[in-house]
């Protein structure tokens, strides 16, 4: 009996009237828990009403802990028929089952219900108190922590990152079931939530128990998604990085520039478990001797061996020994795994040694064809497969493991596609490995320099490359070789030195496809997919090229089946890596040249291209410094168009088939119009309009030229769908219309968001669906930030300046903290006169100040130091808000007059009782600390309407919806004791409507940390406006009078 | 290619003030969307018209969805649904509640019943104001009305907890209310330069001076009615005009206490005995509904009487003895007709 939860209801608020002739209720809650059931009483006559119940008591096993989730249901009593059930929540009690997170959920809680929505507010609190369980044989894997976050969660830092973990469960879908046909939509719906609560509960759990087993304690970039197979069932699948973290003491968590793991790691002693000699690495699959339970095969991965031999592995100090050195070393490490796959896009310092470039591999399986469609095994079977595939490719690129993994599906009817993804690299041991961090801290102290262009150089070799690729040497540290092109799926390491901004790159893309059954359905988009990811290729190189640019990040291809054509769609984030040589242009070749007019429309066509390159490199203010071609040597010959992109399809036959994406033997960047498709092409390349000034965009976490980025941020989800004619659809047409609803779609944010100039929308996430025969539905999540845009101006002059301070900074231990703070906050120049001086403060102090002006933490405002801080502050206040109140005026063209308009004075702001939380798809917040992670946050609704019309149409209905989910999101968050969402990630939104019924339903997959986030303090404000040589000492003040 | 659905909700809800005010005024998307192409915010940000469009219907949307949240301002402050920051939720509420002069003027006094709602086809047309806005306005006003009707406690206060108005709104919904019970007859011809800033400081101090509530303390409630008792009470000043030393007393109180504070001071005391008799009559006789309902009207009928000053500013005597304490110095000097 290792768990007993408790479980008060404390109240509730605007219930809905269920008593027409009253017009109130007469409610009450029950609350249950696996199979255990406890009732309020009524509380009769009123829409607020105060239960305040006893503590209701549940013993469970911590198994059940884990899986099940707490059901609350408010109900209205009737003496005489049924109770009317007026809603429910489900609250995940998870978080309440690690130390360092939550140790209690209260607050107010919407009453959600599929059918009308919410309805009403629930007060509740939730306590659990756990026996400690030393059962080794165990079924929970409670203690494990689980961060959505694809990178080191903030306040923690990477002892050991282990590595793959991956589990996958399946389930009858409730929708598919024959009860179904009997029972209301409602019930239906709430079947399938429970069901999918249960689902992901015993997902974690067994993932849990994988890290256990491991040795690690956490699960970093953890990914769960769903697929609806339909009639074949329900299948929950996830996959994450086993990590083991250590928690940093708190004062250094508060510091306001220690967010760089490799500082903390030297401040905070060195504290993890002595390594032992050696270690069994044949942990007994324990889990198979009780495993009644497990429904599934584990494919577990190895845990780690600890590489004896190697000892503290100080060996290398050269630079080409050291690379073979840790080339073995990882190969050591990495070769104990069966999948040696990060989840992880970011990395902790001198983690990243060499990135090779994007691998991907995907398979087209027949759903019906399941033998077993209530067992995983075959689901197993199909993503070993794949992951297999995936590891090959990594090979063939000179790598050992995989970073930026992901896999995900997509399904039309019976066919599935299964596609994963991610970026081949060589990685550092150190982080892998039990035992050798000190020795190999030591070694990257020495190696630093390179470290910064060496993710950069090839991983493979030479002479014997993978696929023909231009080699030139690197531009910054001209001893090793790089390619001049490099696409990745992580996220831009933070020690790369990139030239100018980034912009956000998408290939879009449609191909027709006959409507087909079965294996002949199959077939047929096996043999469109090579072609699509070729095409969905050429279009990001060229596009890539337009810009000037020479790197993606983040790349994410995502291909969509539907009844009658196949989706493409790739997003990534460009940007001018200064290691890489420059790209050359596009030329463009007719096929006749003897055409004189056709001669001229071509070189017309050229022009345009060259001054479209021209424009783009002003616009991201790419200026590379000119480099002699003496000193970086003579590249390579046989220059010829490479790809980064390996990857296979394989249809359910498993048959592999490998294709060459290289251009055969045509010169590197010439596109040759030889038909009208080509000529679209081109046009194509050219109407992609960029964003309006003050705007950025890209789908990383950050802009990789931005730094200075303002506390304001807005996080929204867009959704667009739109009906083809389904006259004579061609495939250009098909283009147009695709391409044009995304521009159109991104139009439209730029307009809305117009009021947060400067900004950048980042971590932009494109999600293509078809749910019908010609409707296609792009579902976008991103977030705008702002920044300052005058200080953007002085980093980008001061970046190389700054950079140069980061690398001394490194090797000066007694200095780097207050360095560092002040190179990221205060661009490096000398005292300003008074007057700027003041500015320049008020800038910099914008962070706070615009935190004042736009979010409403009222409690802080009583524990403000009042020294002569404050008084800048607020002058930087009443700066930053005329400033903003005259761009508001701009844009105060109204057509109306106000004549008629009886102006008067706003009421003084009542007191809200609703605390801000904020919602984010980044790991962090700018201008502020997280301090705390508090569990992860893992919710799925259904929400169904059979009066669509009513309810606004499809649009009413979505935005009322998703509004909804957003409400629940933070409502679980504050209940939790937190104040933001990081990492939130919208995975799945299906949206199924028939209009004639006037009924409609969706389902929502949200996923996200709860975190505690500070504001950075006053502290930061003292530090920035000292000259750099007295931060130490001012930083300590801050300290003593906050 | 049509645009089967076309959303955006972000985590707080973002509140454009001049799409409010588009919406609130009553216009269709597509009127909305013209105004908005001719202000020119299409050149600043190198939008398009269908740009313009789905976010003018987007924004439409959603103030739809916060309207049934803005009829319980209270609602909107704990409601979890919308992230909105404070001070844009009192924006929000106060533009919501906020009405315009012409339209107040039209209903002001008139019984807030479905027999007025049907007049307000009639009240657009007159105004310019859409009907749509007129219909908000016009339940706005019954909300309140029956929110507050049997409310104890002062009217005002008891507007601005229940709808969060700013302290000036809370104080024009009282006299809107206050006229509304009382159906004060505000539409006549002669009523018709009077301002409802005019009628809304008459009920003020009615409301002070006048009411139940303002007489007897204890007995709080009925901030909304007259004191009947008070009425008959009035019949007493005939007093004034009958007997000469009052009258002579009266006079010389009444200048005392004017004196330097009034424009047309020598009018007002050369006509003092035209003057006190007009609105001693008028006070004699609010013994009944009817008349009081016409109070305003008969206030200024009497032409020799007030046509030095407009009646409203000579209205609020409450007590026989000081007829003109109430007049506020910063109105304007009242216009000689």
């Amino acid at each position: 009996m290792p768990g007993k939860l408790k479980v008060k209801i404390v109240a509730g608020r605007h219930l809905p009237v269920m008593d027409r002739a009253s017009d109130l209720t007469d409610a009450f809650v029950e609350v249950k828990f696996g199979n255990t059931t406890f009732k309020t009483d009524v509380y009769l006559k009123s829409l607020n009403p105060q239960w305040n119940s006893e503590w209701f008591k549940f013993e469970v096993d911590d198994e059940d802990l884990q899986d099940e989730p707490l059901q609350i249901t408010v109900l209205d009593h009737d003496t005489y028929s049924a109770n009317d059930a007026i809603g429910k929540v489900y609250i995940d009690i998870d978080p309440l089952l690690y130390s360092e997170a939550a140790t209690v959920i209260s607050g107010w809680f919407p009453i959600y219900d599929t059918i009308h929505g919410i309805r009403g507010e629930i007060n509740v609190v939730v306590k659990v108190d756990l026996f400690n369980d030393l059962n080794r044989f165990r079924q929970s894997s409670c203690g494990v922590k689980f961060f959505c976050t694809t990178s080191i969660p903030k306040c923690y830092r990477a002892v050991i990152i282990h590595g793959f973990v991956e589990e996958l469960v399946v389930n009858e879908d409730p929708e598919y079931q024959w009860i179904d046909r009997i029972r209301t939509p409602r019930a239906s719906n709430e079947a399938r939530q429970r069901l999918i609560s249960l689902m992901s509960g015993e997902l974690q759990r067994k993932i849990g128990l994988k890290v256990l087993e491991m040795r690690g304690n956490a699960v970093v970039g953890y990914l769960q998604c769903f697929d609806l197979e339909g009639e074949s069932g329900l299948v929950v699948r996830a996959i994450g990085t086993a990590c083991t973290l250590d928690k940093l003491s708190s004062p250094a968590a508060f510091l306001p520039a220690c967010n760089s793991p490799s500082k903390e790691m030297k401040e905070s002693p060195l504290v993890h478990p002595p390594s032992h000699g050696c270690r069994s690495t044949h942990n007994s699959p324990i889990h198979t001797a009780t495993g009644s339970r497990l429904t599934q095969n584990f494919s577990v991965s190895v845990p780690t061996l600890i590489y004896t031999g190697m000892g503290s592995g100080s060996a290398g100090k050269e630079g080409g020994p050291f690379k073979a050195l840790l080339r073995q070393q990882t190969q050591s490490a990495l070769e104990q795994r069966e999948f040696p796959f990060f989840t992880l896009t970011a990395f902790p310092p001198g983690f990243l040694v060499h990135v090779g470039g994007v691998v991907s591999a995907r398979s087209v399986k027949l759903l019906d064809r399941i033998h077993n469609p209530d067992e995983p095994e075959t689901r197993d079977a199909w993503w070993a497969e794949i992951r297999q595939e995936i590891k090959s490719h990594a090979k063939a690129l000179g790598c050992h493991a995989v970073v930026g993994y992901s896999e995900s599906t997509s399904i039309c009817e019976e066919v599935c596609i299964l596609s994963a993804s991610g970026t081949a690299a060589v990685l550092n041991p150190r982080f892998l490995q039990d035992g050798t961090v000190e020795g190999c801290l030591e070694q990257r102290l020495e190696e630093n320099l390179p470290t910064r262009c060496g993710f950069c150089h090839i991983p493979y070799d030479e002479l014997n490359m993978p696929f023909p690729a231009h080699l030139t040497y690197c531009y910054n540290c001209r001893k090793q070789k790089v390619p001049d092109v490099l696409f990745t799926t992580i996220d831009l390491p933070t020690d790369a030195t990139v030239i100018g901004k980034g912009c956000l790159i998408q290939a879009r893309l449609c191909r027709l496809k006959k409507k087909a059954q079965a294996e002949a359905n199959a077939t047929a988009i096996s043999n469109l997919l090579p072609f699509m990811e070729y095409e969905v290729h050429t279009q990001l190189m060229n596009k890539l090229k337009l810009k000037g640019m020479n790197a993606l990040f983040g790349l994410r291809i995502q291909i969509t089946v539907g009844e009658n054509m196949l989706m493409g769609l790739a997003s990534a984030t460009g940007v001018y890596l200064a290691a890489l040589p420059t790209p050359g242009g596009i030329q463009i070749a007719g096929k006749t040249p003897n055409d004189g007019s056709y001669e001229q429309h071509i070189s017309h066509m050229q022009k345009k291209i060259n001054d479209t390159i021209a424009k783009n490199k002003e616009l991201y203010e790419i200026n590379p410094p000119e480099i002699s071609e003496e000193i970086i040597g003579s590249p390579i010959p046989e220059p010829r168009q490479r790809s980064r992109l390996l990857r296979s399809q394989s249809e359910s036959s498993d048959e592999v088939t490998e294709l060459d994406l290289s251009h055969g033997k045509k010169d590197a960047f010439v596109l040759e119009i030889d038909d009208t498709d080509a000529m679209e092409d081109v046009h194509s390349l050219l109407t992609d309009v960029p964003p309006p000034s003050g705007f950025y965009s890209c789908n990383t976490e950050i802009m990789p030229g931005i730094n200075n980025w303002t506390s304001e941020i807005q996080m929204f989800t867009s959704v667009r769908v739109i009906r083809l004619s389904s006259l004579n659809l061609t495939n250009q047409a098909l283009n147009k219309n695709f391409n044009d609803l995304c521009e159109n779609l991104l139009k439209s944010l730029y307009f809305k968001l117009r009021s947060m100039i400067p900004c950048c929308l980042c971590h932009v996430n494109f999600t293509v669906s078809l749910p019908e025969d010609e409707l296609i539905q792009v579902t976008v999540t991103a977030v705008a930030i702002t920044f300052d845009k005058n200080q953007a101006l002085q980093t980008t002059k001061t970046h190389v300046e700054k950079s140069l301070q980061r690398a001394s900074t490194d090797n000066e231990e007694l200095l780097q903290f207050p360095l560092e703070l002040c190179s990221d906050s205060l661009p490096s120049h000398p005292l300003p006169p008074a007057k700027e001086h003041l500015e320049s403060a008020s800038s910099n102090s914008g962070i706070p100040a615009a935190q004042r002006a736009t979010s409403v933490d009222y409690s802080s405002f009583a524990d403000r130091c009042s020294s002569w801080i404050e008084l800048i502050k607020l002058k930087a206040q009443t700066i930053r808000r005329g400033s903003i109140k005259t761009t508001v005026t701009v844009e105060k063209a109204s057509p109306v007059g106000d004549g008629n308009f009886r102006n008067r004075s706003a009421p003084p702001c009542a007191n809200s009782t609703v605390g801000v939380v904020k919602m984010t798809p980044l790991s962090f917040i700018p201008g502020a600390k997280i301090t705390k992670y508090l569990g992860i946050i893992n919710m799925f609704f259904i929400r169904e309407t059979t009066s669509l019309r009513e309810e606004g149409g499809v649009s009413g209905f979505l935005h009322a919806f998703i509004a909804e989910v957003f409400a629940m999101v933070r409502a679980h968050v504050a209940a939790l004791g937190g104040n933001a969402v990081v990492s939130y990630i919208m995975k799945q939104c299906v949206f199924m409507e028939n209009p004639n019924k006037n009924q409609a339903q969706c389902l929502i997959n949200v996923s996200g940390d709860a975190v505690v986030f500070v504001r950075e303090s006053d502290l930061e404000v003292v530090s920035t406006q000292q000259p750099t040589a007295n931060c130490q000492s001012s930083c300590t003040e801050g300290e003593v009078t906050t | 290619m049509t645009s089967e659905l076309d959303i955006f909700v972000g985590n707080t809800t973002l509140i454009d003030e001049d799409m409010y005010r588009l919406w609130l005024d009553g216009y269709l998307v597509t009127n909305a969307v013209a105004l908005r192409v001719r202000s020119g915010i299409l050149e600043q940000m190198g939008s398009t018209a269908a740009v313009l469009q789905s976010d003018t219907m987007d924004r439409y949307r959603t103030f739809h969805m916060l309207e049934r949240l803005l009829h319980a301002p209270p609602k909107l402050l704990h409601q979890l649904i919308f992230q909105i920051l404070p001070s844009r939720q009192a924006l929000l509420i106060e533009r919501y509640y906020a009405f315009d002069e012409a339209f107040v003027r039209e209903v002001l006094g008139k019984k807030l019943s479905k027999g007025t709602k049907k007049d307000l086809d009639d009240i657009s047309t007159i105004t310019g104001i859409t009907l749509k806005s007129c219909r908000r306005q016009f339940d706005n006003f019954k909300r309140v009305f029956k929110v507050v009707e049997e409310m104890r406690g002062s009217l005002v206060d008891n507007i601005q907890q229940h709808f969060l108005l700013s302290d000036q709104l809370a104080r024009d919904y009282a006299a809107i209310v206050f006229f509304a019970n009382n159906r004060f007859e505000t539409g006549k011809k002669k009523l018709q330069y009077l301002s409802f800033g005019d009628f809304a400081f008459s009920a003020e101090l009615m409301i002070q001076n006048w009411t139940l509530g303002a007489v007897d303390s204890q007995m709080d409630d009925m901030h909304m009615d007259l004191d009947k008792e008070f009425l008959q009470d009035l019949k007493e000043l005939k007093l004034l005009v009958a007997d000469k030393d009052l009258l002579d007393l009266h006079k010389s109180l009444v200048c005392t206490a004017l004196w330097g504070k009034l424009g047309v001071f020598s009018e007002m005391k050369a006509n003092f005995k035209n003057l006190s008799r007009g609105l001693v009559n008028v006070a004699t006789k609010l013994t009944h509904n009817k008349d009081v309902r016409d109070l305003f009207r008969r206030a200024v009928l009497p032409k020799s009487v007030f046509s030095v000053c407009p009646l409203p500013r000579w209205l609020p005597t409450p007590g026989p003895l000081g007829p003109l304490h109430g007049h506020p110095p910063w109105l304007p000097p009242a216009p000689l007709s």
